[in-house]
């Protein structure tokens, strides 16, 4: 007999442990959370630095103190963590497939499926740094663990492309155990990391940041002896003449995070191609019923904190569809204007019943920004924000007033103010 | 003493161990590197061409031929994948339009079959066709294959039959003796009655050292490609523009595993170590794709890299013994079709060669079947299930693209020709080859090698001999 859940969640990461709490002191009693690693706490367990928690708990945390508060809060409300459990497929009808050493190959089906299944870092492969393919080049997050999981250095010399926070926060790391950092090149004109992270782990360290700038060449047979770094033009190609050649034995990539989709895909649920997650509405649903999608698997955080909130309210949605799942009401879309990327909800219903907080990331930096949520080219609402940045996640309150009642879409845009 | 000496183990120097292995031979073969098909049989299209391209009465034409229908028992046999996609060559215009009647004319006298379509039959069965592409023809006996897996799997059945393999023994003189060759590497030397220089690349180098009569000069080439992520379905076939005089030009090839290459360029190199890839390499592929393709799908690339050519001044394939080196026979200018007529290529040296100096004589005990390893991901669930039983670390999931266990890694660490590298474990079962590119399950892999070699995990490699991937213990 096939085992039956209320709900199965699928990661038990910070999103995923999140939105199990919260289903779990709702009263949804049968339900199971499946996590692929040892243990639960996802990628906090290798982030041993501080700064996780201050929206949450008022105070200052290292990534698996963070996680553990929530792996205690499961326990204690013996919400059921099964480890070394991956799922090899999910299915549209909410079947899930997976396998673990104890119980073999199962197959189970859920009321609700909450996909927190984190996200993974762009490759080497994905941004074509010609040269040759010596060890000595890995993902910031591979550094990472290697370092803080497993206790080894993965090189002395160290150069680093990409300012995603990662990157920066090893770029700390590795100093303070030795090595040295030549530098980190942003191929953009800005940051992609958090400014704390400018601040705290390059600016304190005197690593130099250089924006605009990128690695064009790798050189080493066995392990990396060298790189090549160059300036590139507003199109972000390469200027020919502008190289710098570094020594290094190491080269760290932090050039983003990309939801893991696999399973959404399995599944046919509607992906963003801007998030490159699913396409979710005001209860974080997903195009197919009763499959619901948040944390880094929705949309790429910059705080734990905000995975978190977000996980929650994924959990309440879950919890209103499950006792209302028919709704009728029409399809409201959010559209990324100019100077948005995108925006997580992508679409509300118009019966929405209590505000909902959307979540966006501008395209460039603003000094002076004005935020402008506009129905039918109208502008309903306008708010003034300093300083925006494509690496800090901005939010903004919807309610249900705001909302046209003829199913047309709302828009949020981002200018600079000056210019208008 | 042994009776044959095979230096090199690519897919020619493992087909020529593995076909060698049902005789009553004392055979060993001398590697460089620290596995198996790590060269030209690394980086390549992975095609298995019909054979309709090579011009006739050539050895290309023969061998091509011959090995494209060897190719399917030799997959049964060793268990090894090949799929039977078929291939269009794309033609623009008139010109190119007359090329293909050329080639369709010597496919028919080859026995191979071939069927001409115009542009809009062709896009409506391969929709990223260039609209420019006027004429195709199509030749549906085209396979892709998993080139280096047919190395090693062949490789492994030979030593299961008593070869011997000796690998991080790099060749660095042969003196000619009374009996046939010493051949020595640093301090070591095998001496043997035969020797079989199939070490691509570096085919020329190793004559030189017992011949004074060397008739071609390694003229290596590189090709770089791209790798596109499994889930996107680009071409169900090969596609190939007309070929010209520089060669069969920028393809779109499905792979067995779901990927799709594009690629190759094709320019000459001095060094052929030299395997790294360069801006103007892999924007001439984006370029020349522009041609026969449509919609390249360069958002989902996952890897690019690049392949040395064991190419020579001589434009067709040298299997020849040297004329001032008796017993000594070498597989030089081995580049396209090679690896189709590697099978061949074996069965072509047993039977001129080897067979001149040294009784073909069967033994009972010969093997030339390898048994089929364990891929979690291709068992339906009860399968899965059952073997999990036996083994719970077939659950234990390392690479998450893929699906891999730590199960297969660890068998694929434990077989006859096994893995001694992260990349040696990632051509034998895949972790690393998904769209993360072992970000998720490189610590995981080099964990397990330095627990089942018994090293610490600073020694253990990504691929070469001195590519560490870790620099110290910190505490």
């Amino acid at each position: 007999m096939m085992k039956h859940y209320d709900a199965v969640i699928i990661g038990g990461g910070s999103a995923g442990l999140a939105a199990a709490v919260t289903l779990k002191q709702n009263g949804l009693e049968n339900i199971i959370v499946l996590e692929k690693d040892g243990e639960a706490g996802g990628i906090l367990q290798q982030c041993i630095h501080n700064g996780f928690g201050l929206q949450t708990f008022n105070e200052q945390l290292s990534g698996p103190a963070y996680a553990e508060r929530f792996i205690r809060q499961a326990e204690e409300l013996n919400v059921p963590v099964l480890c070394n459990t991956m799922v090899t497929h999910m299915h549209a009808d909410r079947t899930i497939e997976y396998v673990n050493p104890e119980e073999g190959y199962q197959t189970v089906t859920a009321d609700v499926i909450v996909l927190a299944v984190g996200c993974y870092e762009r490759s080497r492969g994905a941004v074509e740094i010609p040269g040759d393919r010596p060890a000595g080049v890995y993902t910031a997050g591979q550094a990472q663990r290697y370092l803080n999981i497993d206790g080894y250095m993965v090189g002395r010399k160290v150069f680093i492309l990409g300012s995603g926070d990662i990157g920066l926060i090893m770029a700390r790391r590795m100093t303070l155990e030795g090595a040295k950092v030549y530098g980190v090149a942003e191929l953009m004109p800005y940051s992609n990391g958090l400014p704390r992270n400018i601040k705290q782990c390059l600016e304190d360290f005197d690593i130099p940041l250089y924006l605009s700038h990128t690695v064009t060449h790798i050189y080493g047979r066995d392990r990396l002896e060298g790189i090549d770094v160059s300036a590139v033009d507003e199109n972000l190609k390469p200027i020919p003449g502008s190289e710098v050649h570094y020594d290094v034995d190491t080269l760290l990539l932090s050039i983003g995070l990309i939801p893991e989709n696999h399973l959404a895909d399995e599944a046919g649920i509607r992906m963003n191609p801007r998030t490159r997650g699913p396409v979710v509405d005001e209860n974080y649903m997903t195009s197919v019923p009763g499959i619901f999608a948040c944390g880094n698997g929705l949309h790429v955080h910059d705080l734990v904190d905000f995975v978190t909130l977000e996980s929650s309210r994924a959990a309440e949605g879950a919890l209103r569809w499950l006792k209302k799942p028919q709704n009728d009401s029409a399809d409201i879309l959010l559209q990324a204007g100019e100077g948005v990327s995108y925006i997580v909800p992508g679409h509300v219903h118009a019966d929405m019943a209590q505000p909902c907080e959307l979540f966006f990331r501008v395209t460039a930096q603003f000094d002076t920004a004005e935020v402008l949520l506009k129905k039918d080219g109208e502008v309903i609402r306008r708010t003034v924000r300093r300083k925006l940045m494509p690496s800090v996640m901005e939010r903004l309150k919807l309610n249900p007033a705001d909302l046209p009642a003829d199913g047309s879409s709302l828009t949020v845009e981002v200018r600079e103010r000056n210019t208008k | 003493m042994y009776d044959i000496i095979i230096i090199g183990s690519g897919i020619v120097g493992s087909l020529v161990a593995y076909d060698l292995s049902r005789y009553r031979l004392k055979v060993a073969v001398l590697e460089k590197d620290n596995d198996v098909a790590n060269g030209t049989t690394m980086a390549n299209s992975a095609i298995v061409h019909a054979g309709y391209d090579p011009e006739d009465g050539t050895m290309k034409a023969l061998l091509n031929v011959r090995g494209a229908r060897m190719y399917p028992q030799l997959c049964r046999d060793l268990n090894c994948i090949i799929k039977n996609t078929g291939a269009f060559i794309a033609a623009v215009g008139e010109e190119e339009e007359q090329v293909l009647d050329v080639l369709a004319a010597r496919a028919e006298k080859r026995g191979i079959a071939c069927e001409l379509l115009d542009g809009d039959t062709a896009r409506g069965l391969e929709q990223n066709l260039s609209d420019n592409v006027t004429k195709v023809l199509s030749i549906p006996e085209t396979c892709i294959i998993y080139p280096w897996e047919v190395a090693y799997a062949a490789m492994e059945t030979a030593i299961r039959n008593g070869v011997e393999l000796f690998l991080n023994t790099e060749v660095t003189g042969i003196d000619k003796v009374p009996e046939g060759y010493l051949v020595k590497s640093g301090t070591q030397a095998y001496e043997a009655r035969m020797v079989i220089n199939a070490a691509g690349t570096g085919t020329a180098a190793i004559d030189h050292m017992v011949s004074d009569r060397v008739d071609f000069e390694p003229r290596p080439r590189r090709g770089e490609y791209f790798v596109i992520d499994a889930d996107i379905d680009y071409v169900s076939r090969v596609i190939f523009p007309v070929p010209t005089a520089k060669g069969k030009g920028v393809l779109a090839v499905p792979t067995v595993h779901g990927n799709t290459l594009l690629g190759p360029t094709s320019e000459p190199i001095e060094d052929a170590d030299k395997k790294e890839t360069s801006f103007a390499g892999l924007e001439s592929v984006r370029q020349q794709l522009q041609k026969t393709m449509k919609n390249p799908p360069l958002r989902n690339v996952i890897r690019s890299f690049a392949g040395i050519r064991a190419s020579g001044t001589s434009a067709d394939f040298l299997i020849e013994e040297l004329p001032d080196a008796p017993a000594f026979v070498h597989a030089a200018c081995i580049d396209s079709p090679g690896l189709a007529s590697a099978p061949a290529i074996a069965a072509y040296i047993r039977d001129t060669f080897v067979g001149k100096y040294m009784p073909l004589e069967e033994t009972p005990d010969a093997v030339m079947t390898r048994p089929a390893p364990v891929v979690m991901k291709n068992l339906t669930p009860a399968e899965r299930d059952a073997m999990i039983r036996r083994q719970p670390l077939y659950a234990r999931i390392i690479c998450r693209c893929e699906q891999i266990s730590e199960q297969e890694i660890i068998d694929c660490i434990h077989g006859p020709c096994g893995a001694r590298s992260i990349k040696a474990v990632k051509k034998r079962v895949r972790p690393g080859m998904g769209r993360c590119q072992g970000g998720f399950c490189e610590p995981r892999v080099a964990a397990i090698l330095a627990r089942e070699l018994h090293i610490p995990l600073t020694e253990v490699l990504l691929d070469s001999r001195n590519s560490r991937i870790l620099e110290k213990e910190n505490r």
